[in-house]
């Protein structure tokens, strides 16, 4: 059994996207025998092309993706240089986790609920600022130029690279190279730029690949925060994808195929930014610029930290808020009154996609951590790895953007009979939970002291006895947090449980964006609150349990 | 044949012979191999017990009580070992320690019988249900043994554990070590960088240095 578990993870992380950009570059040059294309053509590209805006909307898509990275990790690479190994970076870490947790559309919607013209930020400054009890006449959300929609892009970005940021730290010797440098009269950021980013940056690479996809081709978001005419690419795409008009289909692929191309250029493009940024920093470096005014350079990596969190946190706080708020008129700060009745609405028709939501996260979890669990014993039985490889594979369904297969897997598994089947939806939230629970679990994983299989072999337990009563019950709280985190990633999924799904399964993240163009902020409220509330559970309990189980053993406090 | 048998032991890393070894332990005798960090003498230990890395080779027939090792599965041998550090599984009670080494043939309230009655040698009366983190390092030593001792090894690896301990408790642990071991009539293998851990064991001495 063991022995099969890489085959069958590689299958899942591959099987998918293969199947997917080939279901989807058929269609788009015109095969799909089901609907009646037997013939290769270009004439579906033709009409995209021929679509009003289209330049525009790609352009949109591509600007997004490398605007937001390089902003994101400009500000993570500040913040991480200006003040590593300090108090301040260990509390600012404490408070950021958390964030890496929160669904993209739920920020999204906190975000418009503070900074629309109707918005919390406007209610606090009015009519005191404003002169006006009438919300400003200002285009904030959804501006043509998608700078709320980028806005809200990067303030998820930035958890996340920092997170991978920190989990890549240990590996180098950060501090030590920062001291010596430090020595040499270098400043703190300029010191790290020189000796520890390159090592850091090598690691993160396909994690910062995996944002520039995620950001050219993002839906959720998009659709709650972004320019609505024309959109970015990937949510007309969606828009054609569920086209009541099944000849759309055909234009849908080859959008999707532009969509793949829009994202390719951007890592392109990104890798050449790679190539210049490495020849400017070795030009400086050579040179010997030591940066040491770098005080405001410090600060400002901080304060936007500190800003995102704090605009994160108040959304959430805001949906909450508007989740129980009575009579709220503008510009009052706070709701006159608040009630349960918002709530009492909602549930009704909350309870399914909430049903569906809970089992499909917790299906799609349990089989990804048993999975990686089976891949990483084998490794350590073994003591061969996947190498650089494996890492590929496991990145590759977060580097392929999603519009560009899962409309292909949709295809694929309508050919198959599969369609609209709850267990095509476990597989495919499979195919995005899996990289996670993957990359959460592997490093404590591997960091588990290896002595302690040695006595326990030698004390005549065997290989799975070992696993079960020694390895497992150790590494309890890492393979806890890394279900919370696959778990999350289930629940945030929007556009493969949309397409997939098609429409038979709604989940609290699908339900939640549809609400999005009504402008309801109580139900909007409600759902979004509900989404951000399952994977805040799902790390709790991650806490809760292994702190329960072992209360009376210290050593197993400290070591998590 | 009886006692721990080592024959034409090679140990090789990257094409660099590491240690080539032929010896035979006698039950309750030690075998004392010294050498510096990177001679080898831990993987000789990893060899013996069947968890060499895959970055090493090695060849050479072990035989122990009679049954030759080379292929048995490191669970299947028998070779119990002390590292450097206790390694106490931090997730059960002093007792569970001992209780998870405690071969299944015994069965019942036996078990619960033996693990008091090793605690009770090591003079760790009342510690069954105590956290491991809550004992001192000469107690966790001590423990790490009987949890050795109880799972009824052949042989015994000690892979320098006395040199973490603070000097006025290495003697006494020592000593302990030993005389339980030979209490037992075990071989024992003991790899060492320290001179006075050799002279204390009072078996034969080899050193990989000449």
């Amino acid at each position: 059994m063991l022995r099969l578990a890489p085959a069958l993870a590689i299958g899942v992380l591959l099987a998918p996207v293969a199947c997917g950009v080939l279901a989807t570059l058929l269609p788009a040059f015109g095969y799909l025998p089901a609907l009646g294309g037997r013939e290769f053509t270009f004439d579906h590209f033709a009409t995209l092309i021929d679509y009003p805006g289209i330049g525009r909307s790609v352009l949109l898509s591509l600007a997004t993706g490398l605007l937001t990275t390089v902003i994101a990790l400009t500000i993570v690479l500040t913040f991480v240089s200006g003040w590593y190994s300090t108090v301040t970076f260990a509390r600012v870490q404490y408070l950021i986790s958390p964030l890496l947790s929160v669904p993209h559309a739920a920020a999204a919607f906190g975000l418009a609920l503070l900074i629309a013209p109707s918005g919390f930020f406007f209610r606090l400054i009015s009519p005191a600022l404003t002169g006006s009890s009438r919300p400003p006449d200002l285009f904030i959300l959804n501006d043509p130029l998608g700078l709320t929609m980028m806005a809200g892009l990067v303030a998820k970005e930035i958890p996340f690279l920092l997170l991978v940021t920190l989990a890549a730290l240990p590996q180098t010797s950060a501090r030590r190279s920062g001291q010596i440098a430090q020595a040499a009269g270098y400043g703190r950021i300029a010191g790290f730029l020189f000796t520890t980013w390159p090592l850091v940056y090598k690691q993160i690479r396909l994690a910062v690949f995996a944002v520039i996809a995620y950001a050219t081709s993002v839906v959720d978001v998009a659709v709650i925060l972004g320019p609505l005419t024309p959109p970015p690419l990937s949510v007309r795409l969606t828009q054609w994808m569920a086209d009541p008009d099944i000849a759309m289909r055909f234009v849908a692929s080859a959008g999707a195929v532009l969509q793949l191309l829009v994202t390719m250029v951007a890592i392109f493009i990104w890798i050449g930014f790679e190539k210049l940024a490495t020849r400017l920093v070795a030009r400086k470096r050579n040179a010997g610029h030591r940066f040491v005014k770098e005080n405001w350079a410090r600060l400002g990596g901080l304060t936007l930290v500190l800003l995102v969190s704090a605009v994160i946190f108040l959304g959430l706080l805001l949906l909450a808020l508007w989740s129980f708020a009575g009579f709220w008129a503008f510009p009052d700060t706070l709701p006159r009154g608040f009630t349960v009745v918002n709530w009492g609405r909602a549930l009704p028709s909350l309870a399914g996609p909430l049903t569906t939501t809970l089992l499909t996260g917790f299906v799609a979890t349990l089989i990804a951590v048993c999975l990686a669990l089976a891949c990483l014993e084998r490794e350590a039985r073994t003591g061969r790895t996947g190498g650089s490889r494996a890492l590929l594979f496991i990145y590759l369904p977060l580097i392929v953007p999603q519009v560009g297969f899962v409309f292909g897997l949709q295809l694929f598994f309508l050919g198959a009979g599969l369609d609209a089947s709850w267990g095509a939806l476990v597989l495919v939230h499979l195919v995005f939970v899996l990289p996670y629970v993957f990359l959460s679990l592997s490093d404590p994983w591997r960091a588990w002291d290896p002595r302690y299989a040695s006595i326990s072999y030698g004390l005549g337990a065997n290989p799975n006895r070992t696993f079960w009563k020694i390895r497992l019950p150790m590494l309890l709280k890492p393979a806890m947090v890394a279900s919370a985190v696959g778990f999350a990633v289930s629940v945030g999924q929007y556009l493969p449980t949309l397409l997939i799904g098609g429409g038979r399964w709604p989940t609290i993240t699908t339900e939640a964006v549809a609400l999005a163009s009504g402008g309801n902020r109580r139900v909007i409220g409600v759902y979004a609150f509900v989404q951000m509330l399952l994977p805040f559970v799902g790390f709790a309990l991650a806490t809760i349990i292994p702190a329960v189980l072992y209360r009376n053993r210290s050593d197993m406090r400290a070591a998590s | 044949m009886t006692g721990l048998l080592l024959e034409d032991v090679v140990i090789v890393l990257d094409g660099r012979e590491l240690m080539r070894l032929s010896e035979s332990i006698a039950p309750g005798e030690i075998l004392t191999v010294m050498g510096p960090s990177g001679s080898g003498k831990s993987s000789l230990l990893a060899y013996v017990g069947g968890f060499l890395p895959a970055s090493f080779q090695a060849r050479g027939n072990i035989v122990l009580s009679g049954k030759q090792l080379n292929n048995q599965p490191a669970h299947e041998r028998h070779t119990g070992i002390l590292f450097q550090d206790p390694l106490l599984f931090p997730h059960m009670s002093v007792g569970e320690n001992l209780l998870f080494a405690i071969p299944s043939s015994i069965k019942g309230a036996s078990r619960r019988r033996l693990a008091e009655k090793a605690l009770s040698q090591a003079g760790l009366d009342e510690f069954f249900d105590r956290d491991p983190a809550t004992l001192s390092g000469g107690q966790k030593a001590r423990v790490a043994l009987m949890r050795v001792l109880v799972s009824q090894p052949r042989a015994l690896l000690l892979d320098e554990p006395f040199s973490k301990l603070d000097a006025g408790r290495r003697d006494q642990i020592r000593r302990f070590v030993f005389d339980e071991a030979k209490r037992q009539n075990l071989p024992i293998l003991l790899v060492t960088h320290d001179k006075a851990d050799a002279d204390a064991a009072g078996g034969k001495i080899v050193d990989l240095d000449q």
